[in-house]
């Protein structure tokens, strides 16, 4: 089954939602399996009505961030705030929190609408009621029609959509998202990520939202907080995390980034790869000598020469542009993005000796194995 | 390969078929060459009869809820909190199998008998019992409950592995469900083909069971079913067998049918 229906959420039903949207703070959380640490020391403020993603790869503890300020694990240490009231021991019933899982959680022998409906007959409210209110939440996330269907009945994508109806019944002060598209394809994904983010948006629900996919975290988010090794690296709006990344790991992590050996001198410029170009100043700037530089792939223009610095390894043809690895004098590797199709994706074949060349932006520098980028005195 | 095939289940149709098909007949044979419904119709009023099949039917139902009511909770919390349990707990509960009925008889008599060690220390614990009449039908009906662990733990186990219940407790509890109610409208509803089938089991296995009944002088149908067949007529026991066997595939069927109901109305009135 495909899903083919489109976003129409009535704004009757939006009316009809009484979302109070709490302001979440958590403090110190540790958390440990054994010898593993999965959270170590966690501290996150999510302001009110804010869509705030965890991003990070697969173990590095987003996943059980997210259970403990749901209630379904407890840290071994730290706060969990919701409106400066602490509820790290209150019971994931009491908490007035929605949560949309990675699988689907649908009740199997129930139907859309008394999935959606499960959350207020708990509540007590009348069946009527909650009858017409799990219709008119079907109604906003585009599946009135299939307020009958039972859940094998549905399309992966139908299903988190009801799940995430379900969530929203209950008028929860923190949605909580657990990578809740990562089993539908590509295009449903789409789709529903837009859909999630209007209806946030609208509501103006404080929402979590756990992911591993960088590109769906920059998309949707007010803010996206990077983890990893069970701690917040970074924790910025998207344009900032990217523009300016706190640490090598969350540079490399969101978006494609280049680590090359550079020189740095004295008049804050750095040589690398033929060219000389300023650094980013900060209070933190290591002192001149060998550097490592990073670059992003889209400041950087190759020019075929025959006596250019790099030679061309590899191309990899990745849709509207080719990405193109070379080799530099000291053998290691860099790489840019040029538009597929173009002239010069044509010529710039395996072999080919070009020559490097980065936009005037200044560029970020750090010590040779350290992880933080100091932009402190950056303006 | 077809024909192997049929001949298989040719070959396994006969083999349940015969025996049957020849109880049958014996029990319809009449005095003569010819054939009747006479053993049949004595059946019923060979004395103990209905106490004996009303005793099976209730020890039976009450060998059911016992055993669910034991089990589900506990397959439901190994499964959602205590996994690495599962292996042990499994263990013990197919014991019944590998213990021989003559060894628990001996055990239960020797424990709460009026030497034993139960029996002697605690008098008192036989004052419920002595409400029944019929002293021992109490723990019979636990020893029943005991020799059906292990169908219900592995066909509860199996169906909770099927259904991906942490997530849906997970989502229940995060609606704002408490665990029991989480347990009844989550669970339980889901496990309805497992827990039917549990049931089946249970149930068809204590209206069949001889062994230690029989050791322990308890009055059941099958025991009832031996007694007339030795002391009244063969054909009476054969018959009454037969009639067991029908009672249990009734049941059978019946609860075949609601677990393969779906969807199921009851399951969404609950939810209403």
């Amino acid at each position: 089954m495909t899903d083919v229906s489109t976003p129409s959420p009535t704004l009757g039903a939006l009316a009809n939602l009484d979302v109070a949207a709490g302001a979440v703070r958590l403090e110190g959380l540790r958390r440990t399996f054994g010898k593993v640490t999965a959270l170590d020391g966690v501290d996150l403020d999510i302001p009110p009505g804010q869509l705030v993603s965890l991003l990070g790869p697969s173990g590095c503890g987003k996943t059980t961030l997210l259970r403990i300020v749901a209630g379904l694990d407890f840290a071994d240490a730290g706060k969990v705030l919701v409106d400066d009231r602490d509820i790290a021991r209150v019971a994931p019933s009491k908490r007035d929190m929605g949560m949309v899982f990675q699988a689907y959680s649908l009740f199997p022998n129930l139907t859309a609408q008394d999935n959606v409906a499960f959350g207020l007959r708990l509540r007590k409210v009348s069946a009527a009621k909650r009858r017409r209110r799990a219709d008119e939440l079907l109604e906003l996330v585009s599946l009135g029609e299939k307020a009958q269907h039972y859940p094998h009945q549905l399309s992966g994508g139908q299903q988190q959509r009801v799940a995430l109806a379900r969530a929203l019944a209950v008028e929860p002060r923190v949605l909580l998202l657990d990578e809740p598209l990562s089993a539908l394809d590509a295009v449903v994904r789409l789709q529903l990520r837009d859909e999630i983010r209007s209806l946030q948006t609208r509501l103006g629900i404080t929402t979590l939202f756990v992911t591993h996919d960088q590109e769906e975290a920059l998309s949707i988010s007010d803010q996206v907080a990077v983890l990893n090794a069970g701690q917040v690296e970074q924790c910025a709006s998207p344009a900032e995390l990217y523009s300016r990344p706190a640490t090598t790991f969350v540079a490399a992590f969101v978006g494609a980034m280049n680590r090359v050996a550079g020189q740095l001198r004295s008049d804050a410029t750095v040589e690398v790869a033929g060219n000389v170009r300023p650094v980013v100043r900060s209070a933190g700037l290591p002192e001149p000598g060998l550097v490592t530089v990073l670059v992003r792939p889209e400041t950087i223009t190759l020019v075929p020469h025959e006596n250019g610095v790099a030679v061309v390894q590899r191309t990899s043809f990745r849709g509207p542009v080719t990405r193109v690895t070379s080799v530099l004098p000291d053998e290691s590797e860099i790489f840019a993005d040029v538009s597929s199709g173009s002239r010069k994706a044509n010529v710039l074949q395996p072999g080919v000796r070009i020559n490097v060349e980065f936009d005037d932006q200044p560029l970020m520098v750090v010590r040779p194995g350290e992880n933080k980028i100091d932009f402190s005195e950056h303006g | 390969m077809r024909y192997a095939r049929w001949t298989v289940l040719g070959l396994a149709g006969l083999f349940f078929v015969l025996p049957l098909g020849a109880s049958i007949e014996f029990s319809l044979r009449d005095k003569g060459n010819g054939h009747s419904f006479s053993a049949w119709r004595q059946m019923f009023d060979v004395p103990g009869f209905t106490d004996g099949l009303v005793t099976s039917l209730i020890l039976a139902l009450g060998t059911m809820i016992l055993v669910l009511a034991l089990m589900i909770p506990t397959v439901a919390w190994l499964h959602l909190r205590l996994p690495r349990w599962r292996r042990t707990v499994e263990t013990i509960c197919i014991l019944p199998l590998v213990i021989p009925p003559v060894a628990l008889a001996i055990s239960i008599t020797g424990t709460f008998g009026a030497d034993g060690v139960v029996g002697k220390q605690t008098p008192w614990f036989f004052t419920p019992i002595t409400l029944f009449g019929q002293q021992i039908l109490p723990i019979l009906l636990l020893e029943y409950v005991v020799l059906a662990l292990p169908f219900t733990y592995r066909t509860l186990d199996a169906g909770m592995s099927s259904i991906s219940a942490a997530t849906l407790v997970e989502a229940a509890r995060n609606l704002g469900a408490s665990w029991p109610t989480t347990l009844l409208r989550v669970i339980v509803p889901n496990l309805r083909t497992p827990i039917l089938s549990a049931a089946i089991l249970g149930g068809a296995m204590v209206l069949g069971e001889l062994t230690l009944a029989l050791l322990l002088f308890a009055p059941t149908f099958p025991v009832w079913t031996i007694n007339a067949g030795a002391q009244a007529d063969p054909k009476i026991g054969v018959a009454a067998s037969m009639l067991i066997l029908l009672v249990s595939w009734i049941l059978l069927m019946m609860m075949s049918l609601l677990g393969s109901h779906r969807p199921n109305k009851l399951a969404r009135r609950a939810a209403r």
